[in-house]
């Protein structure tokens, strides 16, 4: 008896689907208007026209008419005889390189310590390695140039140790790096932290149980389980970092230190805006399949978990 | 260490190595004062310059390299440069404000909305939003704002908006819907289905189950994503900087990069960033007593608290 009533009344919960329709639908909407559209805009201006009078790019949406004019010129400035754009590719890329592995060799010791070591203490490590997250970039940045000026803090030191006083903002890629090391590393330990804290404490005490000693512990129990948030620790920081064009001109501002963002935003209120949108959809062609695979992967994440 | 152990006399190795070893070594559970100290250097190298930024701010001359005493000019001694009597400056600081509060109202209602029809109604169409939700999380934000230039530049329709306020609410609704989207989907699996099923055993109608079950189960998760769109916005640079168009629609962070960048920083700026700061700190702490007291009763520990607020859980 019990059970078929329990039966009847599951089977009468069926919620109207038109009822999540309607939840998911203004969101929907709104990422196909301002999310999905605004990518096919960005095509049709890097396949439209230039309007000669007023020297500003005019968007075409009909495929059959598009011109590969900025299409052409973008591949002349990276692969033609003057190339200038393909060094600035590669520049990013090992900038980028250079700044997410320092980031991760520094993150990680440092959640490691905060997610297992830090015993009652916590709490309060827990808010200082958050804290840098509610700092504004901005700040971050201005606080680094105050820093770095030629009488600034950090060349006083140097001169009084008997180093010279360096130009550190005169252009140089180390301070790039390091600026973008700073900035990023607050989203990137972040992850770490909470990848690290959600390791079952049991796993490695059972290593160490079995007689394993402390560095082999984490070498074959520790480091393994925690592939996941590095990956994903890696991505979010090194996908922004790509797309950066800030650091680099508060802290060099010099032409030898452009990054791939600075040649996209820079082309933005010019005559060829058409040749940036190419360029961001290069990029974003490049960048393809790391997203999806962040996507897959926070999607089998939350299936996991179900 | 090692080679003292070899050289020791066969019978008893472990004597050999036990000497060599100080005390404090020959305890496997040891604590890692090593990395212990690491990790201070790391807070300290990620603190302590913020520290001297702040300082700054309170500088009594123009300098942001040597300092010179305590003052209050920058913020509102000076009649010219200050925040106070600087309109640009304060302007940016009510900007930063005005945005975040309309993002905040815009996004979370219809990121939680999107997060509960998507987890629930089954199939291809909705998992294909999901995808492109979860996309527009890790785009780089310098493409999509190039992309967000153009239709509000010279897409049909759309150009009518046209670059300043607007356009820059509407960018950053749609680069942070996706908080609440994410956050409030993995609460609902978190929660699973038995409450809506028991709910509706006990004859509720599908929108008095989502308005007396589930949308308090939701409370603290809505809560937290809020505040992360809330503090996302006042940290926002690249869409405020692509689609402001005049001094009264430039937010504090666009401020302070254009100026230093320009090369006319001095203290004024470290003030602005100074007050960026707290507002982010207020906003931080009220997000995190707001979520201890909406969990109480739970085993939710302080820990947890903190890392649900900075998006981490």
């Amino acid at each position: 008896m019990a059970t078929q009533a329990a039966r009847r009344s599951r089977k009468s919960y069926q919620p109207s689907r038109w009822f999540w329709v309607l939840l998911a639908a203004p969101g929907m909407v709104w990422l196909v208007v301002l999310f999905v559209i605004p990518f096919y805009a960005m095509l049709a201006i890097g396949e439209g026209k230039l309007d000669r009078q007023t020297e500003s790019p005019v968007a075409v949406f009909d495929p059959f008419t598009w011109s590969s004019a900025n299409l052409s010129n973008v591949w002349h400035d990276l692969f033609g005889s003057a190339a200038f754009a393909l060094p600035i590719a590669w520049r990013t890329i090992w900038y980028v390189a250079a700044a997410s592995l320092l980031s991760l060799v520094i993150a990680y010791p440092a959640a490691y310590f905060v997610a297992r070591f830090a015993g009652r203490r916590k709490g309060i490590f827990l808010v200082l390695l958050i804290a840098p997250f509610w700092i504004s970039y901005m700040m971050r940045m201005l606080a680094w140039i105050d820093l770095l000026q030629t009488n600034g803090y950090i060349n006083k030191v140097l001169s009084f140790v008997g180093l010279g006083s360096p130009d550190w903002l005169g252009g140089h890629w180390y301070t790039v790096v390091l600026g973008l090391v700073y900035g990023y590393i607050p989203y990137l330990i972040l992850v770490l932290y909470a990848g690290l804290d959600r390791i079952d404490q049991s796993l490695i005490e059972a290593g160490r149980d079995l007689g394993l000693s402390r560095v082999r512990t984490f070498a074959r129990v520790t480091l393994p389980l925690s592939r996941q948030p590095i990956l994903t620790g890696m991505l979010i920081t090194v996908l922004p970092m790509l797309g950066d064009y800030y650091t680099n001109q508060l802290l060099s501002g010099a032409p030898n230190t452009s990054m791939i963002g600075n040649l996209i935003e820079g082309q933005l209120s010019t005559p060829s805006a058409g040749q940036g949108a190419i360029l961001s959809l290069l990029v974003l062609l490049v960048l393809l399949a790391p997203m999806i695979f962040y996507v897959v992967q926070t999607n089998r994440a939350s299936q996991a978990a179900a | 260490m090692t080679s003292t152990a070899v050289s020791a006399p066969v019978t008893a190795p472990a004597e050999g190595a036990r000497s060599a070893r100080p005390r404090f070594l020959r305890n496997p559970w040891r604590h890692p004062w090593l990395l212990e100290g690491f990790t201070w250097l790391y807070l300290i190298w990620s603190l302590a310059p913020i520290a001297i930024a702040v300082l700054f701010s309170f500088n009594r001359g123009k300098s942001q390299a040597s300092y010179q005493g305590l003052s209050w000019r920058w913020y509102w001694g000076d009649r010219v440069n200050s925040i106070w009597h600087n309109p640009q400056l304060h302007s940016a600081m009510f900007e930063t404000l005005k945005l975040s509060c309309y993002t905040t109202l815009i996004a979370v209602p219809i990121g939680v909305a999107f997060a509960l029809g998507i987890n629930r109604w089954r199939g291809v169409l909705p998992s294909s939003f999901n995808f492109i939700m979860i996309l527009s999380f890790v785009v780089p934000e310098l493409i999509f704002g190039v992309a967000l230039f153009f239709v509000f530049t010279s897409m049909p329709g759309l150009r009518a908006v046209g670059l300043g306020n607007w356009a820059e609410v509407l960018g950053l609704v749609t680069w942070n819907v996706s908080w609440p989207a994410i956050i409030v989907q993995g609460r609902l699996v978190g929660i699973g289905k038995q409450y809506e099923e028991a709910s509706a055993d006990l004859g509720c109608t599908q929108f008095q189950t989502m308005r007396r079950v589930m949308l308090p189960l939701l409370w603290p998760a809505i809560f937290a994503s809020a505040i992360l769109v809330f503090s996302g916005v006042i940290d926002d640079f690249v869409i405020v900087d692509l689609l402001s168009s005049n001094a009264t629609n430039t937010p504090m962070s666009v401020i302070i990069y254009s100026t230093q960048h320009g090369g006319n920083g001095g203290p004024a700026l470290n003030a602005l960033a100074t007050v960026m700061l707290l507002l982010s700190f207020v906003v931080a702490g009220l997000g995190y007593l707001g979520y201890r007291l909406m969990t109480r009763g739970q085993r939710i520990g302080g820990q947890q608290a903190l890392t649900a607020i900075a998006g981490a859980d």
